[in-house]
């Protein structure tokens, strides 16, 4: 493990996508950072700026409006960049895959690292897909 | 019957153009009106009555498009619905807009989503259809295939 | 305007159907005028509804919300015994009001501690949250997940409320009150929490009635409404409870609504709980046959307001039309009259103070302007903004 992957693994930094989603995994994913589950002790923290990030979190479907600021986003974070496809919307469209403005799950549009299911997925689920995506770098 | 002298009250109480009335069940109500006294009935309603806005909701059928336009009166807990109906060459009708800005969005989103005119709408732009759907496709119209 | 700056903010806000991109038209740190755009996180739900059977729909409008997942379902639920004209059990109309007061409370604390992260309480958001937890236990002892239920059919629920959970619910709900009373106190006394938001952000009675808001927006302007007291369903006709208002329509009254609602929610749960003890166990739903042709209306009370759903049937198994309209689509538009006038740090909490989810105000971080690609503000430098403000008081107070 090189000098730069030490520091990357214990500096997450998440920028999070909320794309067509139903707010449920962005209150979930807001929850780890409190009290209970605390991920700011792994070193993952939530920043404003797609810029500074290490990961993008996308939760939710993707529709059409959407999906070209998806990979504007994408292509403005510095790489290498981890894409993590949040919720059973962000990994495969969920209810929302037969929508008439459906733009395809995030795979579809950017290259995706990790997938995290669920409706929406625990804090614990969470947690256990930030840590292997750690255990990915090294 | 005491639903029914509710409905008769307010129908009574409206200008010309009220075509019918009926008892959809407890507490709902719809009244037909013609599609050129909407302005005059609803003025009647939000501001003589002080009925709160609630929603429209519009559709397609056999007849026409159709609009309720759907009004909340809180002290009696009931809810009063004025129905239009457009034909289906030309869907076109005044906008509310004017009146009050609750009806200012979903008056947008009708004439993107149906393809209904509004007449003297104060903000005609677009609500939700950039870059979703094109101009000129209404996907809830009976004929749209996605 | 020449001199005028367009901020934008957004365009990620996913509480319901539409989030927005709204642009704050500022001449120096006065907000002049708003625009909004919205269609971000239009999915077509009211038209995917239209292709999916009644059971299933309740699924799909459990999720146009997170936060107000049972208020949905609850209108529907409403709205389908409208048409079919049945009327659920006792023991489902309690467990359902049980559902949806929790979904109120979670909701409100969800809120508390959002605004007071955008005005640089970091710790009152910390706390909320963690008194929310134990909610969201509760939820998931009784429904198996923490935020979308499924706990709702047509003529009653899917899951009874039994022994354990009952005396579980009833801890959690007097272990609640006492927080509840901290964070009132914490907030209520505040001189600095007094100074950042009184005769912020102020609506009034007649600019409520204009944009037709509903739910604590509306009840801290003094209007009067709330759907579970004048057009009751569930079992909020058969419990003592008030509706809380506040006649100021600034921030500070939004929260005061919201804080006490709290202990109102309490006591309905409360008395529910009660009322299922009478009630014998298992019997939760009345079995419906099939949906006749018609239109039917229904509303629920939703955290942010009154939840609106119109269904339209032919006989067949899926609705015909499914017109849905949340509470924030009506709330959201007040925003043109509460943040124009006032300054951009205060546009934050102003924008914040309806609940349209913290989405709407977490997510100005996606934020640079594509037609002109200005140098603006992100998300954080406005909440920055916001907490440099609250120091600034701190300071010119000690």
């Amino acid at each position: 493990m090189g000098l730069k992957n030490f520091f990357l693994k214990k500096s997450l930094w998440v920028f999070h996508f909320a794309g067509a989603s139903c707010n449920n995994c962005d209150i979930e994913i807001l929850d780890i950072l409190t009290p209970r589950y605390d991920v700011e002790r792994f070193g993952v923290q939530l920043v404003g700026s797609p810029r500074h990030a290490d990961v993008i979190l996308v939760s939710g479907s993707i529709n059409q409006r959407d999906k070209p600021r998806l990979l504007e986003v994408y292509n403005q974070t510095s790489k290498p960049v981890f894409v993590v496809a949040f919720g059973a919307c962000g990994c495969t469209g969920g209810v929302f895959a037969e929508g008439n403005t459906f733009a395809g799950p995030v795979d579809q549009i950017v290259p995706v690292d990790a997938y995290i299911p669920g409706c929406p997925p625990k804090p614990e689920a969470m947690i256990s897909g930030l840590s292997k995506l750690m255990q990915t770098i090294s | 019957m005491e639903q029914q002298s509710y409905i008769e009250n307010i129908q009574q109480q409206l200008p010309e153009g009220a075509t019918g009335s009926q008892v959809v069940r407890k507490n709902r109500y719809v009244i037909d009106i013609r599609t050129e006294s909407l302005l005059q009935m609803a003025s009647h309603l939000y501001h003589n009555l002080r009925f709160r806005f609630i929603i429209a909701s519009a559709f397609e059928s056999k007849q026409g498009f159709e609009i309720l336009y759907h009004f909340s009166d809180d002290e009696a807990g009931s809810i009063i619905s004025l129905h239009v109906i457009m034909p289906h060459d030309k869907p076109e009708v005044d906008s509310l807009a004017n009146m009050f800005s609750g009806a200012n969005w979903i008056e947008r989103e009708m004439r993107e989503i149906l393809g209904i005119t509004f007449r003297n709408h104060p903000e005609p732009e677009k609500l939700l259809s950039e870059g979703n759907w094109a101009e000129g496709v209404y996907p809830y119209r009976k004929n749209y295939k996605s | 305007m020449a001199n005028q700056k367009i901020i934008p903010v957004g365009p990620y806000h996913p509480l319901q159907e539409e989030p927005e991109l709204f642009k704050l038209y500022c001449e120096g740190e006065t907000v002049r005028d708003i625009k909004w755009e919205t269609g971000y996180n239009h999915r077509g739900i009211e038209k995917l509804s239209e292709s999916k059977t009644f059971e299933q729909v309740f699924f799909l409008v459990e999720r146009i919300c997170g936060i107000c997942s049972t208020s949905h379902p609850f209108a529907f639920a409403n709205c389908m015994e409208e048409i079919a004209q049945v009327e659920p059990p006792d023991r489902a109309k309690y467990i359902r009001s049980i559902v949806g007061e929790l979904e109120r409370l979670h909701s409100h604390y969800l809120w508390l501690g959002l605004a007071g992260h955008f005005l640089g309480y970091n710790t009152v958001w910390m706390w909320a949250w963690k008194y929310r937890e134990p909610i969201l236990d509760l939820f998931e002892i009784i429904s198996g997940n923490r935020n979308s239920y499924a706990m709702f059919k047509i003529g009653g629920v899917r899951r009874d409320v039994t022994g354990d959970q009952i005396a579980l619910a009833r801890k959690t709900m007097s272990d609640l009150k006492k927080k509840n009373d901290l964070l009132t106190g914490a907030v209520m006394d505040d001189p600095v929490i007094h100074a950042r938001t009184k005769g912020v952000g102020v609506l009034t009675r007649e600019d409520v009635m204009d944009y037709a808001a509903v739910g604590p927006t509306a009840r801290a302007s003094g209007w009067d409404i709330d759907v579970r007291r004048d057009d009751p369903y569930a079992a909020y006709d058969m419990v003592e409870w008030k509706v809380i208002t506040a006649p100021e329509g600034d921030v500070f009254a939004k929260a005061q609504v919201r804080l006490l609602e709290n202990y109102e929610s309490i006591k309905i749960i409360e008395q529910c709980l009660d009322g299922l003890e009478k009630e014998p166990e298992g019997d939760t739903e009345v079995k419906v046959r099939e949906i006749p042709e018609g239109i039917g209306t229904g509303r629920a009370e939703a955290p942010r307001g009154e939840v609106f759903h119109f269904v339209k049937t032919d006989g067949s198994n899926s609705p015909v039309r499914h017109k849905i309209r949340a509470p924030s689509y009506v709330n959201i538009a007040t925003f043109r009259k509460s943040c124009v006038g006032q300054t951009i740090s205060d546009a934050t909490i102003s924008l914040a103070a309806v609940d349209p989810c913290y989405c709407c105000t977490e997510r100005m971080a996606f934020a640079y302007d594509w037609h002109t690609g200005r140098k603006i503000y992100d998300g954080n430098q406005l909440v920055e903004l916001s907490k440099q403000k609250t120091q600034q008081i701190i300071k010119n107070n000690a």
